[in-house]
């Protein structure tokens, strides 16, 4: 990696040499001062910030001390003075935070993720009561809340396909299109088209309100009486659009997974441009009438999701019957809204991705993507069927795109072509890269934390940054929103030059990014084999 | 030698080009079974392309490979493979950031049958097939002598024992017919001896494996070897016993000139 001191300059050069000849203790004194004087600052712009820094640099440096019997009582009294008179506070939070290190790793490994479901799953009961954050303001809302899971599921995803197979994939958001429009046709009045009531008369003569001509139901709820179309449960609606979107991703797969690097690259960069040109057109499919997608307007609505009011009645009502109409009661001092009930079921329906994810990666399956990675041509040597296995790893990823954006379009109640641009597939990728490639936890954490600077985050930044810098009493006049894809760019960049296997790598990731992968192409591409 | 039952391998008129290059002309070549056959020759003979069409990586611009008397002409590597060859590489091509049993257990991906669906699931019959596999992955260590750094990324062994993680990697596909791409170069002496005695006595005597190596060290090669070929400019210029071989005029001319064969026969050591 290009380290600092190759880059300074010879006054940074002796700074450095002055700095490392002081004594331990100076050095300490020194950073220590440096720290309390950046904290100073920082409380006149925004006092929760200036705490955060103190809270920060008091655990880090107690965890520098050497081992002291008293060092772990410290920390605890620490963590209790802030639990006990700051108890909602980022402080708080950090000292929280800092308190997971000293579980034993082997616990950790375990305690970590079980933390953390615990408390997104209570987040709706907890978020108002949040603190607010410096410079990001208040916690996101529930609603942002599922469409960071939604987004970490298309992540996880993707990260199969890239993190553990290496097949760049820039067309991801083609998959997720694909979920999308899968849910919109089989859970709307798309198709319902229209005949006249009167037997025997075309809909051309019909004198009377003209009726839905099909109608197909499948358990769906909260259908409108009378309303034609397909519509099929909203349940039954994710596995479908899961197996269609990896269908569709074999079909895609099978002839650009037998080029290589850039090339695939470039292959599936077209993928992600068609298809939104095809949802965007398809009002007129090829020219032929037929009305598929609806083209720039879009499909809404779409039904909501819901156990119906059998499943409903039967359990007391514990199990809404729909989503959308639901919530009525009042528990545990919340009064339930259908963004919760969302929320929750994007929990589970991530926590089966990651399951998913994590069982293949440690698979036969997982060892040969990875062999495939790192070199091609050594492991089809070793008897892997290139093509086959890398269509499988598209297929997996496919399948996760298109539930979350099966999931996404129910939870919007709509889906146009829109939202399906160049820019949604880098920024998946950027999630990926950004959290660490090949390993999910920081895939899920890059792509939680894109997923909310994008929703919530920027603007809130800019909110505060327009309101707490000032020269005098000139406010600057930020729209940060506008710069997101140059926000974006800048994060890369840095994570690029500075820690490119990403906030937490995976081990092996880390070692290539660092080293290089020498797989130097041996092979005929055209002759990679789909044959067994 | 005519095709019997003996044959595990028969190459017939094989023959490649690049363009206006003949890497490799009209060679016909048989490998009897659970013997050890070198393949030798100067730089740029036509030996790795050989052995690269053997295993698939390159198709044929004519000519037919038969394998256990089945056509496998132009097949892919993965499908040779499972077919029975196994192979390494002439600079070493180990998954460098994988450790050496995971190394190995890519080389029984052929041999096991886990999918996808039950993988997620992870059946019993998954579970049983993995902990096999990883039992097996541990003896062919041992059986190499890297039972100790199994967990060890491939890229941190030193360069002799990546060599041995390469021949265990290829054991690990079970195969009938070990291709061996110069296994020894940049081995010590030492190294190269316990190298020959590995093939001759291990691989060929015990596991009654039929060897096909390129080897540039003569010591090895005369060391072990049942019959060597001699390749010269893609093609085949002698084939015998190691000693036959080395008596031979026309190898003797391609390694080293025309005027040391003269100036042998003027010595009267030909």
């Amino acid at each position: 990696m290009l380290a600092w001191n190759t880059l300074g300059r010879p006054g940074w050069q002796s700074l450095r040499g002055r700095w490392r000849g002081l004594r331990a203790e100076a050095r300490w004194g020194i950073a220590i001062g440096l720290e309390v004087a950046l904290a100073a600052l920082l409380f006149f712009v925004d006092h929760a910030l200036g705490y955060a820094v103190l809270t920060l640099s008091a655990f880090y440096w107690i965890r520098r001390l050497p081992p002291m019997p008293w060092k772990l009582a410290a920390q605890a009294a620490l963590v209790l003075v802030f639990l006990v008179f700051q108890p909602r506070s980022l402080g708080a939070l950090l000292a929280i935070a800092f308190a997971v290190f000293w579980i034993p790793e082997r616990l950790r490994v375990w305690a970590l993720p079980v933390v953390a479901v615990v408390a997104a799953v209570f987040y709706p009961f907890y978020q108002t009561e949040m603190f607010t954050i410096p410079v990001f303001g208040v916690w996101p809302d529930v609603a942002t809340g599922v469409v960071m899971i939604v987004f970490v599921m298309m992540a996880v995803g993707l990260n199969i396909v890239v993190g553990y197979a290496g097949l760049l994939d820039l067309g991801y958001v083609a998959f997720y299109a694909t979920g999308a429009y899968t849910a919109a046709f089989f859970a709307s009045q798309q198709f319902a088209g229209q005949r006249c009531p009167t037997p025997g008369v075309s809909i051309e003569n019909c004198t009377v309100a003209a009726v839905p001509k099909h109608n197909f139901d499948l358990g769906a709820v909260g259908l409108v009486p009378g309303a034609g179309g397909i519509h099929v449960s909203g349940w039954l609606l994710l596995l479908l659009a899961g197996v269609i979107t990896a269908l569709f991703g074999i079909v895609i797969g099978l002839p650009t997974l037998r080029l290589r690097g850039d090339y695939l690259a470039i292959v599936t960069l077209g993928f992600g441009e068609i298809l939104p040109q095809i949802a965007r057109n398809g009002d007129n499919f090829f020219g032929t009438g037929v009305n598929l997608t609806n083209g720039p307007n879009g499909i809404t609505p779409l039904d909501s999701i819901g156990f119906g009011n059998k499943l409903s009645g039967w359990t007391g009502g514990v199990l809404p019957s729909n989503f959308l109409t639901c919530c009525k009661a009042n528990h545990l001092g919340h009064q339930f809204q259908s963004t919760d009930l969302f929320f929750w079921v994007a929990i589970v329906l991530l926590l089966i991705t990651v399951f998913c994810s994590l069982r293949l990666q440690y698979s036969r399956l997982g060892r040969a993507w990875i062999a495939i990675r790192e070199d091609e041509t050594a492991a089809a040597a070793m008897g892997i069927p290139l093509m086959r296995t890398k269509t499988w790893a598209y297929a997996s990823g496919a399948f996760f795109g298109g539930i979350a954006g099966a999931y996404y379009a129910i939870f919007k109640s709509a889906t146009f072509p829109g939202d399906f641009f160049f820019n949604i597939s880098v920024f998946i990728l950027c999630m990926v890269i950004l959290g660490g490639m090949g390993n999910i936890w920081g895939v899920i954490v890059g792509a939680a934390f894109l997923a909310y600077l994008d929703r919530e985050g920027l603007a809130n930044t800019g909110a505060w940054i327009n309101s707490n810098v000032h020269v005098g009493h000139w406010h600057p006049n930020l729209e940060v929103p506008l710069y997101a894809s140059g926000i974006y760019g800048l994060i890369i960049l840095v994570v690029m030059l500075f820690r490119p296997e990403g906030l937490i790598p995976s081990r092996r990731r880390a070692a290539e990014l660092h080293e290089g992968v020498h797989d130097e192409p041996l092979y005929d591409s055209t002759h990679a084999g789909t044959e067994a | 030698m005519s095709d019997t039952n003996d044959d595990l391998l028969v190459a017939e008129d094989v023959r490649k080009e690049f363009g206006g290059l003949i890497a490799v002309n009209d060679v016909s070549f048989t490998v009897p079974r659970g013997r050890v056959i070198s393949l030798i020759g100067p730089n740029g003979a036509g030996k790795t392309t050989f052995f690269n069409m053997l295993t698939g990586v390159y198709k044929p611009t004519a000519g037919s490979i038969m394998l256990l008397g089945e056509d496998v002409t132009g097949k892919p590597p993965h499908a040779i493979t499972a077919r029975g060859i196994g192979r390494t590489f002439q600079n070493i091509r180990l998954f460098q950031n994988m450790s050496a049993i995971e190394n190995v257990m890519v080389g029984m991906h052929t041999r096991m049958k886990a999918n996808l669906f039950n993988s997620i699931i992870r059946t019993p019959f998954v579970k049983r097939e993995e902990a096999a596999a990883r039992a097996r992955a541990l003896d062919l260590l041992q059986e190499v002598g890297l039972r100790r750094k199994a967990h060890e990324a491939a890229k941190n062994l030193p360069y002799g024992e990546q060599r041995k993680l390469e021949v265990a990697r290829a054991l690990a596909t079970e195969p009938q017919l070990l291709l061996l791409d110069e296994p020894t170069a940049g081995m010590n002496p030492q190294e190269s001896a316990e190298f020959t005695q590995f093939v001759g006595h291990h691989l060929r005597d015990e596991r009654k494996l039929t060897v096909l190596m390129i080897e540039h060290d003569m010591r090895v090669v005369m060391g072990v070897s049942d019959r060597v070929s001699v390749l010269d400019y893609g093609e085949k210029i002698a084939e015998g016993s190691p000693r036959e071989v080395q008596k031979n005029e026309r190898v003797i001319e391609a390694y080293l000139g025309k005027a040391a064969v003269e100036d042998m026969k003027r010595q009267g050591l030909s």
